[in-house]
């Protein structure tokens, strides 16, 4: 795993008490922490890509982390672009991959 | 309080700049309502943890800690401060006797938000900046983050990007990067500054510069003494100029820069990491700016007077927007802004150490700023716009094609700036390798449509909100 | 050919504005051999026909002179999409040249009987018009609200991507010889020694030519200024609204049985109706306003509203998307709902492809056409009288010499006089 949430016992800021939460994340219960977003709890999990582009395919998560790159984007619970990366995880959220995009576009290119 | 009695201070960001125009303009005597689309206050500077996880000895991530929280019980407190968090300014409208602001207050990207209008009597743009990160192959890979992704992820989410983390990138910004990322438990491999020495040592031609600027010499040697103490090499004249990996990022390339950072041939070597945290500076977040019709620097930054006045009377600039500087510029900005919004004159005080800070904004760029010779990095496949992935080969390309320079028809040719971020990531890149600066223009940086917005919220709407003269608010969330 | 051009001129014709109409003419003159120059003061492609959807329309056309011109440049259309892919090959971004048919809708009884009586017109007049019920119009756009009660198939609505349309015509008029130069201004006009236009003064010099066609959409009331003559040529100011990219599709041109009238109006103030279509980007662009407020280009929310709302009655799903930009521009509104195409009636060697409004994209291969045929004496493919300078609902409107202002104009010797806009010979 390479992203990871900082253990408490090893985090010099001495977090208080977790309230733990679970979203679903693409049919599969991921694990995090209230007050973390989705970002927080995808990275925490060791998740770093959860879209897929829309032209090339290619998979994507976080870049910029303060909202501004759009490369986060994730349906919630049914709505489209939504910035992972800004948007606090609540129980029981359901997270679903987004993209491709263009796969209307792809069949009048050809 | 020397201020127009209950003139209403709209001030729009709550970093640094924002929370002391917010304090200044309340104290000479306004009413301010003072707006972030985050939760919390603090901004990018001070992000922090949320209140539902709280921490003993958060301050350990933080410089000027105590600042932030006298400043912000400040604001709170305040009687005449309203502080408005999760309202995101998502237009604005400017009027022949004003600007109108739009606003969706709830949770970021959601539906259903409520509608706010605005129509203050005085405005403080203090909207900051984010990361700029200049493309170079493999940047698209996850594992890849903006420097400031890698520090809000620390500072707000307790999350460490990687475990062997490489930080590279321009600019003093860099230090306190590393500084959270070993505060996350994780390796960093090595802090590499594109800038040469000799460029660096400028930094050093006017000590008692540095020195009068409260704080900031002991910040950065205390960053420096942090990365020793971890063994963490922190090299000039160096770059990541290639990202490497199966779907997220294994290794990198690192390769020595000559003066105008363009790479030296031979040097480059590969170290293996599963992070990299890059940033080569800052781009100010202009959009509100640019609605508002704000004249513009050559360089992109909003042109202010000595009291922060905007060239759009009744809009002032505090912060990032104005040139990047730093918190200590951020915060007397701030601070001369407010009162000035208010119709008080500025503290000396503040107006002092505005002055001082000003000198470390220009040392930043003359020792940090971009080079051209980064060009030599890229390769025909580099993908420039990440949106949309329009590759650097592609874009020039496109531009022989056309015979076209101008950014306007490029984008539309070549797709680059059209996706979701709105050229925000590769706008300036793509000016820069178009040669179409457009001095003193707003360039791709005219968003008219500052955040994405449902469309069903707009259509819910009011109509044209009748807003009274004085004190002028209307649309309050229902 | 009747140019009447001197053997010294630095180009036979002068084309004024690098948009999708300047392009045009560009491209067809080039073509019949003609030494071309374009000018334009700012970037190519980047005024108006950056700024619309790349609508080619018979749909929003009543019978009459506009629609027959937009029937014959949508058959052009088809053809020039090929032809410039094949001249400009496959490297060169695609005009994205999409016969997908536009769908017109209505919800109520009174707007459906309307709707049927206005394609019935068209009908007459060669549209492929077929009327649709309710259930049919959601059978085309599965997505259509369930308030739709009928609308009208028009399978000849086509689109291009406006930029890269542009581009190319430029790029094809250049392979043919044109000179494209930007970041040139047009100041005045060079007169001969008979008060003919025999060239234009510009920001980087004289530049004599046989002819000067004005081909600058809502600024060639200011060019024709300058060069001493007229055209009631005015802004009209127009807003699209762009969301995020999306694998939902909407497959044809879709917009509500209002926009018909809002572009047949004259009313200063805001209209909206809804105009909505996938790009092959994956967008959604809807439109459209039409405001007459000069050339103020601030943005206001409210006219983003009326248009959301518009949308969001044809395409309930849209209020679930993000809108993330918005632009707007300014088409160029004649207050005959009719393009200019021809010679002006009182300055020799002006001519005019200008006033298209909305339609400037749909109509440009035709007028390039008219304008090259015009220029070169050769026969037009559709009559030109509609769209003459002189024609008397333009007359009637025309200045008196008393009224006129001063415009620049220098004489070909190289001294200065002052000239009236609207002089007559």
């Amino acid at each position: 795993m390479t992203s990871h949430r900082i253990s408490a016992e090893a985090d010099p800021v001495r977090p208080g008490a977790d309230r733990p939460l679970t979203i679903v994340v693409d049919g599969e219960p991921v694990t995090g922490t209230a007050g973390q977003t989705l970002a927080g709890v995808l990275l925490g999990a060791g998740r770093r890509e959860w879209r897929t582009t829309s032209g090339g395919g290619a998979p994507r998560g976080v870049f910029c982390g303060i909202g501004v790159c759009f490369d986060c984007l994730v349906e919630v619970n049914g709505l489209r672009d939504v910035r992972a990366c800004l948007r606090r995880a609540q129980d029981g959220d359901v997270v679903v991959r987004q993209g491709p995009d263009r796969a209307g576009a792809q069949e009048a290119d050809r | 309080m020397n201020g127009v009695r209950g003139r209403h201070v709209v001030v729009v960001g709550a970093g640094p700049a924002g929370l002391a125009a917010a304090r200044a303009a309340a104290d000479a005597g306004a009413r301010v309502t003072l707006l972030d689309a985050a939760d919390g206050l603090g901004g990018q500077y001070w992000r922090h943890l949320p209140q539902a996880r709280p921490a003993a000895r958060e301050q350990v991530l933080h410089h000027r800690w105590d600042t932030y929280r006298e400043l912000s019980a400040a604001v709170r407190e305040h009687p005449a401060v309203t502080v408005r968090a999760s309202a995101q300014v998502w237009s604005l409208d400017r009027l022949d006797d004003g600007v109108r602001l739009h606003v969706l207050v709830g949770e970021p990207d959601d539906a259903g938000r409520a509608p706010l209008a605005l129509a203050p009597d005085a405005l403080v743009l203090a909207t900051g900046a984010h990361d700029r990160t200049l493309p170079f192959p493999g940047w698209q890979l996850p594992g890849v983050y903006s420097a400031g992704a890698a520090q809000a992820l620390a500072k707000g989410e307790r999350v460490a990007v990687g475990r062997r983390v490489v930080v590279a990138g321009a600019g003093p910004f860099l230090l306190p990067v590393a500084s959270s990322l070993l505060r996350t438990g994780a390796a960093v491999l090595g802090v590499h500054e594109a800038s040469r020495a000799g460029a660096l040592a400028r930094w050093l031609d006017r000590p008692w510069e540095l020195a009068a600027v409260p704080g900031k010499a002991a910040e950065l040697a205390g960053y420096v003494a942090e990365l020793a103490r971890h063994r963490v090499p922190w090299r000039a004249g160096e770059a990541v100029v290639a990202a490497h990996g199966d779907g997220q990022v294994e290794a990198v390339t690192i390769a020595r820069l000559d003066a105008r950072w363009a790479p030296v041939p031979g040097t480059e070597r590969v170290v293996a990491a599963d992070a990299v945290a890059v940033s080569h500076g800052f781009t100010p977040r202009l959009e509100l700016a640019v609605a508002a019709g704000c004249a513009l620097t050559p360089g992109r930054f909003v042109v202010v007077d000595r009291a922060q006045a905007t060239s759009v009377p009744g809009v002032w600039a505090a912060g990032e927007v104005t040139g990047i500087g730093g918190a200590d510029a951020a915060l007397a900005e701030g601070a001369v802004a407010g009162a000035a919004a208010a119709g008080a004159d500025p503290a000396p005080s503040a107006v002092r150490a505005r002055d001082r800070a000003r000198g470390f904004t220009a040392r930043i760029e003359a020792a940090h700023g971009v080079r051209g010779g980064w060009v030599r990095w890229l390769r025909d496949d580099t993908v420039v716009c990440r949106c949309e992935e329009t590759t650097y080969g592609r874009l020039r390309e496109v531009a022989d094609l056309t015979a076209s320079r101008e950014t306007r028809s490029v984008k539309l040719t070549s797709r680059a700036g059209l996706g979701p971020c709105q050229a925000r990531m590769c706008g300036r890149t793509v000016e820069e390798l178009l040669g179409a600066m457009d001095p003193g223009g707003p360039g791709v940086d005219r968003r008219p449509v500052v955040v994405p917005v449902r469309l069903g919220d707009l259509a819910a709407l009011p109509d044209a909100p009748e807003l009274p003269p004085t004190p002028a608010t209307t649309g309050d969330p229902t | 050919m009747s140019t009447g051009v001197s053997g010294g001129a630095a180009a036979d014709v002068v084309v004024v504005g690098a948009g999708i109409v300047g392009a045009a003419c560009a491209r067809a003159l080039a073509r019949a051999g003609t030494r071309v120059t374009v000018l334009d003061r700012g970037a190519a492609a980047s005024a108006t026909s950056a700024h619309g959807e790349g609508n080619l329309l018979v749909s929003d056309k009543g019978p009459g002179p506009e629609l027959d011109l937009a029937l014959v440049s949508l058959r052009r259309w088809t053809v020039l999409a090929g032809e410039l892919a094949d001249e400009l090959g496959p490297r060169f971004p695609s005009v994205e040249h999409e016969p997908k048919g536009g769908l017109v809708v209505v919800a109520s009884e009174p707007g459906l009987a309307g709707l049927r009586e206005l394609a019935a017109g068209q009908r007459a007049a060669g549209v492929e018009a077929v009327e649709v019920t309710g259930e049919q119009a959601r059978e085309l756009e599965p997505d259509l609200a369930p308030g739709v009660l009928g609308g009208v198939h028009y399978p000849q609505d086509a689109q291009v991507q406006p930029v890269v349309a542009t581009e190319a015509l430029l790029a094809s008029a250049r392979r043919a010889g044109a000179v494209v130069r930007t970041g040139v201004e047009v100041t005045g006009g060079l007169r001969g020694a008979d008060g003919r236009l025999v060239g234009v003064t510009t920001s980087a010099g004289d530049l004599a030519a046989g002819a000067v066609v004005v081909a600058a959409g809502p600024w060639s009331g200011e060019v024709a200024r300058r060069l001493g003559a007229w055209v009631p040529v005015r802004p009209r100011r127009g807003t699209v609204l762009v969301t995020t990219p999306m694998s939902q599709r909407v497959h044809h041109k879709v917009y509500d049985g209002d926009y018909f009238a809002a572009t047949q109006s004259a009313g200063a103030e805001l209209q909206t109706s809804a105009v909505v279509e996938s790009t092959r980007g994956g967008t959604v662009l809807i439109g459209s306003s039409r405001e007459q407020v000069g050339f103020d280009d601030r943005p206001r929310a409210e006219v983003l509203a009326h248009m959301a709302r518009r949308a969001v009655a044809v395409f309930p799903f849209l209020a679930q998307t993000n809108v993330m930009r918005s632009y707007l521009g300014f088409r160029p509104y004649m207050p005959d709902h009719l393009p200019v195409i021809g010679a002006d009636p009182e300055l020799p060697g002006l001519w005019f492809a200008t006033g298209h409004e909305g339609a400037g994209v749909g109509l440009a291969p035709a007028t390039g056409d008219l304008v090259a045929a015009a220029l070169l004496g050769a026969d037009p493919a559709v009559d030109p009288r509609p769209y003459a300078a002189d024609r008397p609902t333009l007359s009637a409107l025309r200045p008196d010499v008393s009224d006129a202002q001063a415009a620049q104009v220098t004489c070909a010797s190289g001294t200065t006089e002052k000239a009236h806009e609207g002089v007559r010979p």
